[in-house]
């Protein structure tokens, strides 16, 4: 079909789909698209690069699981054509521990938000990283809680207002990249929304990696977080945020700090390999004596 | 397109233009798509959708590139291209 | 450590240990918990006996970690089981909640112990009765079983994976520590002889299949994540396709049928045993760890030849709401020792729309009734038995 060049979009009855479906359609719950999120948010285009990965994954769809918890990301696994579970708050990650450890051929993923994953879920992302349990943990930090209207949370920036920081927030927001390694993370990355393909590749890859694997995703929150403090459109914050980035492969990740004065440090900092908690399970019938401590160390200076 | 080197067969080669589909429906008029082409195929129309946004419409087609950059970051899966090679 | 599911023969074992050994018989196959006292001990003989058995032990960080992952685990088709006490109870009742809303088979063990709060965490307590109904937020129908001894720690936890299979909800088995504790004999019979339940799979074309539509028993069947149907799980009320849906009529609907789904099955879930009730003045209704004091306490009162019967419950939720408004048209009284201050006495109360005298013989917790407090209570009431009581 040629287009033309006019000033009048093409025209398509309303409700119907041009001829040929979208891509990602088959990934889509369809009766459910539009989906609730607004204009511009950074979720939307983090979905389209997760289905992006997915699909080259080549892994069979029926053995994929989605679960999300709580919150404007939370409502991912609504939209994707998986199975997919949307449980209580915060709790995402330990349901997928129970769901990956009673069917390890299904490859779960955790897709939910920077409140629900961290300040609730805190403790669960810390013991499922410690274990190394076989997921991967998709994480879109908007700065907020967006969906109860935008209140402060663990990961809003020093200074900043939300509804429940009017006079500015006093708190410092967690470095997740740090806090993942910190609890012994395999795969760490952090990208923005915009950076579609960089993030389809990350997911790609951190899909595809045994191992509990962990990807930040730096997204706006127009509606809340931007209008409260006089961020403009999405589009206005994408641009603010693509100028105050920087991509450092590689980087140590306590080097990722979001603070003020810095830039916001992107990329891929950790990807390393570390035996998965059913691995280590499965061999301690041949453990003869605790791996730490033992008595030589006392002779050795 | 802003480009960071001329490709030394720019003028021999070029990438055939994809087929660039818009689902009005979807669209929620961010701009995503017509800020972030690298070949400024895309514009917001004056239009309104059912839901009151403003959808793009294709302006420059013969300058798009089929990269698919616009199905990639449209938040909505409101637009999407299908490449000549496709075919 | 064997690998062998079924221990059949004569054991002396605890509560706690029979009650894992009814979760192995009955198939469990994963376990994930957290340590609590009086209910350790179910954790750690999961953990030498599972993984002998291809099943999966996991501890996790705390308790609603535990059952959120007990959660998830029955999704990937395990039948999965947690266990804990009070505070650990009460940190569960939110992911309860999600199991009853998204239907989700497991079982939760609570080991009760004197509360509230950290309360008396090596002694009895029943004070958790209430809670088991109604601590999680919202409405909603719950199973919740009273074993009263080591045997039927055994045989009432297979009968909870059962009903948690046939049911698709976690089914809540309110132990105390008592029965935890009780070091007695436990026979497990063959396996061939133990009646094991398995959830219902749905065979239809997943392009037509509605996950939450139910025929006339009201009991969705649903299938396991990765059986190719890609359903759609979700806390929030939801329709018949699984998708949520934010209004009333929704509500109405996904609600009322959660609630009916127990209450029009209550005859084939409630469970009770019955003494001497024909002729009865006054029956004691018991359970858990108070029936065998109420036992002692009716025989040495029928020895004396006062009219006494005694009611156990073997399930406390749905509770037995159609016997007892049947026996208070009957009987004079109902004597209700419990270890709290009023829980199923409370039922029992409601119950007997004022036909009958209800009398709670409370005890704070710590320990158990004496038979001869139980036997004195009954005694006191007699004088008040006999006046002229209308029966409707």
């Amino acid at each position: 079909m040629k287009q033309k060049a006019s000033k009048k979009p093409d025209k398509h009855p309303p409700d119907k789909h041009p001829p040929d479906r979208h891509p990602k359609d088959k990934l889509l719950r369809e009766d459910r698209i539009p989906h609730i999120w607004c204009p511009g948010c950074g979720i939307g285009s983090a979905f389209s690069s997760c289905i992006t990965a997915l699909k080259k994954t080549g892994i069979d769809y029926d053995r994929l699981a989605v679960v999300s918890g709580i919150g404007c990301t939370g409502r991912v696994a609504g939209y994707l054509n998986l199975d997919s579970f949307h449980t209580t708050h915060g709790r995402a990650i330990p349901f997928a521990t129970g769901l990956k450890l009673a069917k390890p051929e299904m490859n779960v993923f955790v897709f939910s938000g920077e409140g629900d994953l961290f300040s609730i879920g805190g403790n669960h992302f810390m013991h499922a990283a410690r274990k190394n349990i076989d997921i991967t943990v998709i994480c879109v930090n908007n700065m907020n809680y967006g969906m109860t209207g935008g209140q402060v949370s663990a990961n809003t920036p020093t200074g900043a207002i939300t509804s429940t920081t009017p006079y500015g927030n006093a708190e410092v927001p967690l470095n997740l990249p740090s806090l993942a390694a910190a609890c012994g993370a395999v795969y760490i990355a952090r990208w923005l929304s915009l950076d579609v393909r960089r993030l389809a590749e990350s997911i790609l890859e951190a899909l595809l990696k045994p191992g509990f694997s962990f990807i930040e995703i730096l997204a706006p929150c127009p509606t809340a977080f931007g209008r409260r403090n006089r961020l403009g459109s999405a589009l206005d914050m994408i641009k603010l945020y693509q100028e105050n980035s920087v991509i450092r492969n590689g980087v140590h990740p306590d080097e990722t700090v979001i603070e003020e004065g810095k830039k916001m440090v992107l990329g891929k900092f950790i990807d390393t390999e570390r035996p998965t908690f059913l691995d280590r399970l499965s061999k301690t019938s041949e453990l003869k004596s605790t791996a730490w401590p033992k008595k030589e160390m006392a002779a050795q200076r | 397109m802003k480009m960071w080197r001329k490709p030394l067969d720019l003028g021999e080669k070029s990438l055939p233009p994809a087929e660039i589909h818009i689902i009005e429906s979807r669209c929620k008029g961010c701009g995503l798509c017509v800020e972030f082409c690298p070949c400024g195929v895309l514009k917001m129309s004056d239009e309104f959708n059912r839901k009151g946004y403003h959808p793009p419409f294709v302006e420059e087609p013969a300058s798009c590139v089929g990269c698919h950059f616009c199905e990639e970051v449209c938040p909505d899966f409101a637009i999407f291209c299908n490449n000549s090679t496709d075919k | 450590m064997t690998s062998e599911r079924v221990l059949t023969g004569e054991h002396f074992i605890n509560g706690d240990e029979a009650c894992t050994e009814g979760a192995l018989a009955a198939g469990c196959n994963f376990f994930a918990g957290y340590p609590i006292t009086p209910a350790t001990e179910v954790a750690e003989t999961m953990s030498r006996r599972l993984p002998k058995l291809d099943g999966i032990y996991v501890q996790m960080e705390d308790e609603i970690a535990s059952i959120a992952a007990v959660l998830g685990a029955a999704w990937g088709g395990a039948k999965s089981m947690t266990s804990t006490s009070g505070p650990g109870f009460s940190l569960m009742m939110e992911n309860i909640g999600l199991g009853i809303i998204t239907e989700t088979p497991c079982v939760v063990v609570n080991i009760q112990r004197g509360g509230p709060s950290t309360g008396l965490p090596t002694t009895c307590g029943q004070g958790d009765i209430m809670q088991a109904k109604w601590g999680s937020h919202g409405h909603y129908e719950i199973i919740a079983i009273s074993p009263s001894s080591p045997q039927e720690m055994f045989d009432f936890t297979i009968r909870a994976f059962n009903l948690a299979e046939t049911y698709r909800i976690p089914v809540l088995i309110m132990a105390d520590e008592v029965v935890g504790h009780t070091l007695e004999r436990v026979t497990i019979p063959p396996a061939e002889k133990i009646k094991v339940i398995n959830r219902k799979k749905p065979t239809e074309s997943p392009k037509t299949y509605l996950p939450y539509k139910t025929d006339s028993s009201l009991i969705p069947v649903l299938p396991d994540a990765g059986d190719g149907y890609r359903i759609h799980i979700t806390g929030l009320t939801h329709d018949e396709r699984g998708y949520p849906v934010p209004d009333a009529e929704t509500q109405e609907v996904l609600i009322t049928r959660l609630i009916n789904k127990i209450r029009k099955n209550r005859d084939k879930i409630i469970d009770y045993e019955d003494y001497f009730l024909d002729g009865a003045k006054i029956v004691i209704v018991t359970y858990g760890s108070s029936v065998r004091p109420a036992l002692k306490a009716m025989r040495g009162l029928r020895d004396e030849g006062v009219k006494v019967g005694l009611l156990k419950l073997n399930t406390i939720w749905p509770f037995a709401e159609d016997l007892i408004r049947k026996l208070a048209k009957k009987v004079e009284a109902f004597v209700v020792p419990e270890v709290n201050f009023g829980q199923i006495a409370l039922e029992v109360e409601r119950c007997a729309s004022g036909q009958a005298l209800t009398k709670l013989i409370s005890h704070a917790g710590g320990g158990i009734h004496r038979p001869q407090q139980i036997a004195d209570a009954v005694k006191k009431i007699l004088p008040e038995l006999g006046s002229k009581r209308k029966k409707r």
